[in-house]
């Protein structure tokens, strides 16, 4: 393409150039204000330098109970992940018959992403109390997550094996192998970067889950609602801090996916 | 084995099914029964009236928090959309280069990746009375005392609810975008078309479902707000989703129940009038 540009790129250009920075704006600045000296407050201008607000995050009473919130939401963010993986791969390879229902049991699976999250945060609430279950993140909070992780995870892996050719599997079973053979030695090899993927965005989508979590996490908070409670009552920029601390976990975990990704696809193609 | 062939995907399918019928399926069932129950000062007991829903129909105080919440929908639904069809246009037809989409694409969804409560609370420097917009806008000398209204107004709960949300609009337009056939764009070219007949005639219409798509999930994400109307609005403004949190605060889970009932009827109502208006089976 060695057409001229026209007037109309340079205009989309900086649009989205000033979308990207009202998208990261706002996060760099609470990354400045929570590297203030111990006189900081919630605003600028920076009053000092250090990284006395970092280290405050970690301070228990101070700021709310981050350290143990942060095990809980990493331990739940693991379990999600791992229920997710499965469960859709699963859907996923069922979806590439046709079967009777599928059309239900599709439609079923993205109406979770249309009912609004409260609800379902309230709905599994009060069937937990109906049946005089305790509410716990492991439980409750649990089963909230999965219906707003799996639905994104199935579209995906629906979308995988739409690209996937089955010709490598007919090769395996015309070797002589099972089914169970050709699953672990041949699609699962072949389809472990989408997973990767698949991993990662459940993970994601639980670690930060506020609104499905609300109103069931029981008796200890998540990261999320930990970090929503201190909004009412934490007025310092160890709020900022705890902010850049989780938002600094979050893109190191996108980091080390796509690195992780790359080395998958790449290990494939050599 | 021919058996074996026709069970296998219900044998497969079954645990995520599962999982929907047991955390989806049966907990709305549950909201639908406990809005018809009675509460009496402390607790719930079995009924069947529709005390909860006269309660709510016959409030001023509700009925103004149903039309707040439609209000925030409309203004964040139209917000997101224009800002999201240029930025998805950018992406599919401007840049060239596929390497070059999937980069800037990645670098509008990674934010989103994040805790929504954390990018609601990075907005707090930004427009608090002493914060960097007051601070502009004063030494612009375009006022010369800092304006309140930023921070906990209804102005902050949408400029925060589209810094959340606009990527659920970005993403299914710049997805239905990519699928159009360049050639036509082309061909209408040839054929002498403006610009704007080519966005008219082909794009707009072809990226319809896409359009639909991310409509109907900033619907559903701005009908349920709860945190960025409580955090951005400092208490001061409400919606369905506040007003439902706050009941069950103070126990009242039927009431609470009968406007998640209402809720749900609004936003089925408003998905399936936007499927009827555009056919998203493509998308699919």
């Amino acid at each position: 393409m060695s057409k001229k540009r026209p007037l109309s790129f340079y205009l989309l250009a900086a649009f989205f150039g000033l979308f990207v920075l009202f998208l990261y704006g706002p996060f760099s600045a609470i990354f400045l204000l929570s590297l203030q000296g111990s006189e900081g407050q919630l605003t600028f201008p920076m009053r000092g330098f250090s990284f006395y607000w970092l280290g405050e995050v970690f301070q228990q009473q101070r700021v709310g109970d981050f350290v143990s919130a942060f095990q809980r939401s990493f331990l739940l963010g693991l379990l999600v992940m791992a229920i997710t993986v499965a469960l859709s791969v699963l859907a996923g390879m069922a979806f590439r018959s046709k079967f009777w229902g599928s059309n239900l049991i599709f439609y079923l699976t993205i109406s979770s992403l249309i009912v609004p999250s409260i609800l379902v945060s309230l709905g599994i609430g009060i069937v937990f109390s109906l049946l005089g279950i305790e509410n716990q993140w492991y439980s409750s909070a649990l089963a909230g997550h999965l219906t707003w992780t799996l639905p994104f995870a199935f579209l995906i892996m629906v979308g995988v094996f739409n690209r996937f050719n089955p010709s490598y599997e007919e090769a395996s079973r015309d070797l002589g192998a099972n089914d169970a053979q050709t699953f672990w030695q041949i699609l699962l090899p072949l389809i472990a970067p989408s997973l990767i993927g698949v991993g990662l965005f459940g993970f994601t989508l639980s670690y930060d889950e506020f609104t499905r979590t609300s109103l069931i996490s029981g008796e200890n908070n998540t990261l999320p609602l930990e970090i929503f409670g201190m909004t009412t009552n934490v007025t310092t920029p160890a709020l900022y801090a705890l902010g850049t601390l989780t938002t600094a976990f979050s893109f190191l975990l996108i980091g080390v996916a796509i690195a992780a990704f790359q080395l998958l696809s790449r290990r494939q193609e050599g | 084995m021919k058996k074996w062939k026709n069970i296998q995907p219900y044998l497969l399918v079954a645990p995520q099914t599962l999982v929907f019928l047991l955390f989806l399926v049966i907990p709305i069932a549950a909201i639908l029964m406990v809005s018809f129950w009675e509460f009496t000062g402390y607790s719930m007991t079995p009924a069947f009236t529709w005390d909860n829903y006269a309660a709510i129909f016959s409030s001023p105080v509700y009925l103004a928090t149903y039309i707040n919440t439609f209000k925030f929908v409309a203004i964040v639904w139209l917000i997101t959309l224009a800002i999201a069809y240029p930025i998805a246009y950018f992406l599919a037809f401007h840049v060239t280069s596929l390497r070059w989409q999937i980069v800037l694409f990645l670098i509008c969804t990674i934010p989103f990746l994040t805790s929504n409560i954390i990018r609601m609370i990075s907005w707090i420097p930004f427009l608090g009375r002493e914060g960097v917009l007051n601070q502009t806008l004063m030494a612009l000398g375009v006022t010369n005392q800092p304006i309140e209204m930023f921070l906990f107004s209804d102005f902050a709960v949408v400029l925060v609810m589209v810094h959340l949300y606009s990527l659920f609009m970005i993403a299914p337009i710049f997805n239905s975008m990519m699928r159009i056939d360049r050639a036509l764009v082309a061909a209408a070219e040839d054929a002498g078309a403006s610009g704007w007949q080519i966005q008219k005639e082909i794009i707009l219409p072809l990226a319809a479902p896409g359009i639909a798509i991310g409509s109907i999930f900033i619907v559903t994400l701005v009908m349920g707000e709860f945190a960025t109307v409580r955090l951005m609005s400092g208490g001061q403004s409400s919606s369905v989703g506040y007003l439902i949190r706050t009941q069950i605060g103070s126990l009242q889970y039927p009431m609470a129940a009968a406007n998640a009932v209402i809720l749900l009827l609004v936003t089925l109502l408003l998905v399936f009038g936007i499927l009827r208006a555009v056919d998203i089976r493509k998308e699919l």
